[in-house]
């Protein structure tokens, strides 16, 4: 697609995309959101780019291809799920900070869980939406 | 004890990786292994003395009553010595036999895991590792029938047996969770104490008949026998082992030890003397028809197994007993017997019974132990086959019908063991074999250690007083018995004549030419074999037809039946449910804003049902999608309406990118076809409806929401309730969930990534 407009307002789109997509995963626990709605967004933010840019800009952008992200994002989650097997705690069990970080909020094994979601989804989406947009 | 069992499991780990790099020449050393098994194992025969039981549990899966737990008694131990010791001969045996075999090293890793599974076989308390060990026995079995795997014969057999084999596995895996279901213990000693679940009543009936089916088809009886004959494929070490001496005695291991439960099941006794009398005749009078030595003895195996089931159902004192040492007799003189076979095959090339004679001059140490074993099967004294034979006799208690089935089923096994064991070493050495070479050492002693022990065993039967008697005692019976060679002039005495002099006469005037062999094979239409393949080949039949229809590589056939299958679902349902919340059911008036939602969203659906173009009608599809975005924001579900909105954002893309390539709209379906898809889409649509309604008619279950509300806070530190289930209170969903994302993605990848030539398609 050869348009000017979108080519401009992506590069602005994508940073603020991103941005809202970690805001969303962030507020999760406790407002609308979460891993899964945040993946997704980051994922729409580089199709988009995607779009305007061509896919191998955006592949240039990422560095690495879309597919690391899911082993990353599994080991994330796994590991999160161990750490309390640490405290003697079962696995999965939730275990959280005393007190609330600045601007993140309370921190958690299900903060770290969530954003092991975050990152399988956004592996998955871009794993399969640039691999059929290649071979189409 | 664990060492014991799992030792094998360990050596054949080793030998596996050892691979090329052990020395042939030095392969007979694996025989330590079974050696020093039967050394510790036989030291347990001191320690049993009398009646003691001895008893290891390892915790496993504690929380499933799955435990490691291991029971030495009499009839373990019995089989374990069998096991071991045999394994040991065989050891040696296959060392030569097999000597510069490319897989010779593989052989062994089978042949020791086999031995393993066998050892955990008898020696498990517990009813699923007795069931684990079984399908072992089964799965070693199939790799050692084909492993010649270059013959499609033997693949052939080894795949029967398998499949026989296997059937019984799971019947014997259904016993295992039936009668843990009953009685709440899984393990087997336990049960005894619940033995009124197995004898009466419709339990006793699905419990026995699990446990017949697991043992007839290991031990091969009537009409399950024909994978044994297939079986003998295999090269001879694995006939001797596994399917004379050991694994098919694995089904009269499994009778054996629930012998005490089932003892008062008014079934038990008359199923198994049925089964095993027709099983041992039908088998003897088969050997008549033989011509290949190794088919000779694979039915008489089998008519050997099946007196064996006969003495078990007959289940008094002295048939029992007669059973234990006819397990021991029968051991010796088959395995020897094979041997025999073996060394004949190894060195001549030929098991045809009419090519083979005189080969006396040859190999006269093979044809003593020949001579030996074949008047021990014959059951002639001195020898323990007599023993054995007389007990037998003894155990059918003079009924006649019992008594006639058992004498006309020894003379015709004396008639195998003469034409195996005797025949072909006397008369005259003909032209073609005179170039034949003795056998080396390894090869005929272990047949020649097998006829001297059953000489020895013969002349002192007392040596086997004290196996027999804790066997006995470990299937629950406390007499006193005592193993005598010569009972005194009496009624045995002259059946034992009796059948001697007809084996006899048998072996002297049948003479088995090809027509004999040829008129056997008419039956074969009307064998179970046929009927067994014949099924199997309609399973196939069917398999791919149903495949055909259902599974025929078209999306939109796919679609259809899922959606059929969900149709026949809910209207079963619908109609069982008669309707009744279709009276009783109000609907809140609708805002305006929701009028307008429900009027884009249908002029949406039938937009894109009639759009000339793909592209228009997903765009007509993404409407739907984001117009139900708005029905969840109004019943406040924030988190679905975002998700949905993402998704269905995604959706479109996918669609826009696979079909912005595609030619413009082709007619694939005609009107009729259009108008059939309508109203299986109308129709589901209407059932979901009814559905709906009859979910918000049913007062709803509300403690799982409740606890989740109230708890999320509490307990997870979270307010948003839909995140924290997703990443607290069920996290584990959740983790799964995305593993299995992940492979969706690697699935997509792989296949889109994966350009196969033409060629390769």
């Amino acid at each position: 697609m050869k348009s000017i407009i979108l080519k401009s307002a992506s590069n602005y789109l994508l940073p603020l995309l991103l941005l809202f997509s970690v805001f969303v995963l962030l507020r999760g626990h406790y407002l609308p959101g979460g891993g899964f709605i945040g993946g997704l967004i980051a994922s729409i933010a580089f199709v988009l780019h995607a779009f305007a840019n061509g896919l191998k800009n955006t592949r240039f952008l990422l560095r690495i291809h879309p597919g690391f992200f899911i082993p990353a994002g599994l080991l994330l989650s796994l590991l999160s799920g161990l750490a309390p097997m640490w405290f003697d705690l079962p696995f999965l069990t939730g275990i959280w900070m005393d007190n609330p970080i600045p601007v993140i909020g309370m921190v958690g094994s299900a903060l770290f869980f969530d954003t092991g979601v975050f990152l399988v989804v956004v592996g998955v989406s871009l794993t399969i939406i640039f691999t059929i947009s290649e071979s189409a | 004890m664990i060492l014991g069992v799992f030792s094998s499991f360990i050596a054949a780990l080793l030998l596996w990786f050892s691979g090329k790099s052990l020395k042939h020449k030095l392969c007979w050393l694996i025989m330590l292994l079974p050696a020093s098994l039967f050394i510790y194992f036989a030291s347990f025969l001191v320690k049993m003395e009398g009646a003691k039981v001895i008893t290891y549990v390892y915790k496993w899966v504690p929380s499933m009553g799955v435990n490691l737990s291991f029971r030495m008694d009499g009839l373990a131990l019995l089989f374990l010595l069998l096991i071991t010791g045999i394994g040991t001969l065989v050891y040696l045996y296959t060392s030569n036999y097999l000597k510069n075999h490319p897989l010779l090293i593989r052989f062994y890793t089978y042949l020791s895991l086999f031995m393993g599974s066998m050892i955990g076989l008898v020696l498990s308390d517990n009813i699923i590792t007795l069931f684990i060990f079984w399908e072992l026995t089964s799965i070693s079995s199939f790799f050692l029938i084909g492993f010649n795997n270059n013959d499609a014969a033997s693949r052939k057999s080894a795949l029967t047996a398998l499949a026989v084999t296997g059937f019984g596995g799971l019947a014997l895996l259904g016993f295992g969770v039936y009668a843990y279901f009953l009685t709440g213990t899984t393990s087997i000693n336990e049960m005894i104490g619940y033995s009124e679940m197995f004898e009466n009543g419709i339990s006793g009936m699905i419990l026995l008949g699990f446990i017949a089916i697991a043992a007839f088809t290991k031990s091969a009886q009537f009409p399950l026998h024909f994978w044994l004959p297939g079986a003998m494929k295999a090269p001879t070490p694995v006939s001797t082992y596994l399917h004379s001496a050991t694994m098919v005695k694995a089904g009269i291991y499994l009778l054996l030890r629930f012998t005490p439960h089932f003892e008062l099941n008014p079934y038990w006794s008359p199923i198994l003397t049925t089964v095993g009398a027709i099983t041992m005749l039908y088998a003897a009078f088969h050997t008549l028809f033989r011509k290949d030595l190794k088919g000779i003895l694979a039915y008489s195996t089998i008519s050997a197994l099946g007196i064996l089931v006969f003495l078990i159902g007959i289940g008094t004192t002295a048939s029992l007993t007669a059973a234990f040492v006819f397990i021991i007799v029968h051991a010796l003189y088959k395995a020897a017997l094979f041997l025999i076979t073996g060394i004949i095959d190894h060195q001549t090339k030929t098991r045809d019974l009419s090519q083979l004679s005189g080969l006396r001059k040859i190999m006269w140490p093979t044809a003593i132990a020949g001579f030996i074993v074949a008047i021990s099967s014959a059951g002639i004294p001195p020898t323990l086959g007599f023993v054995g034979k007389d007990l037998i006799y003894e155990a059918t208690d003079y009924t006649i019908l019992f008594t006639t089935v058992a004498v006309l089923t020894n003379c015709l096994l004396v008639y195998a063991g003469f034409a195996t064991g005797i025949k072909p070493f006397v008369g005259k050495l003909p032209e073609k074999l005179s170039a034949v070479k003795p056998p080396s050492r390894t090869l005929w002693i272990p047949a020649f250690l097998l006829a001297v022990l059953s000489v020895v065993f013969g002349l002192f039967p007392s040596l086997l007083g004290n196996i027999v008697q804790t066997s006995l005692y470990a299937v629950g019976d406390v007499s006193f018995v005592k193993l005598k060679l010569w009972h005194g002039f009496n009624g045995i005495l002259l059946l034992s004549m009796v059948t001697i002099i007809g084996g006899f006469a048998l072996y002297y005037f049948w003479k088995i030419s090809i027509q004999k062999e040829s008129w056997i094979s008419k039956f074969e239409k009307i064998s179970p074999q046929t009927l067994f393949v014949k099924t199997a080949v309609g399973f196939e039949v069917i398999a791919y037809k149903w495949t055909r229809i259902a599974q025929n590589g078209h999306l939109r056939n796919y679609v259809l039946i899922i959606v059929l299958a969900l149709i026949a679902a809910l209207g079963y349902h619908i109609i069982e449910d008669n309707a009744s919340y279709l009276s009783n059911f109000t609907l809140t008036p609708m805002s305006w804003n929701e009028i307008a939602v429900v009027g884009i969203m249908f002029f949406a659906i039938v937009f894109s049902v009639f759009a000339r173009s793909r592209l228009s009608a997903i765009v007509g599809l993404g409407v739907v999608g984001y117009t139900m975005c708005f029905i969840f924001v109004f019943f406040s579900a924030p988190d679905l309406a975002m998700t949905q909105f993402t998704i269905d954002t995604l959706t479109v893309i996918l669609f826009v990118l696979v079909l912005y390539r595609l030619p413009p709209y082709l007619k694939f379906s005609n009107t009729p076809i259009r108008i059939r898809d309508g109203l299986v889409a109308l129709v589901l649509g209407g059932f979901i409806t009814l559905i709906a309604l009859e979910v918000m008619d049913e007062s709803p279950v509300r403690s799982a929401a409740d606890f989740y509300a109230e708890n999320s806070y509490l307990l997870a530190k979270g307010k948003n309730v839909v995140n924290v289930i997703l990443v607290d209170f069920r996290g584990l969903d959740t983790f799964i969930e995305i593993i299995v994302l992940s492979i969706a993605a690697i699935g997509v990848f792989g296949l889109l990534k994966l350009r196969l030539k033409k060629e390769d398609k």
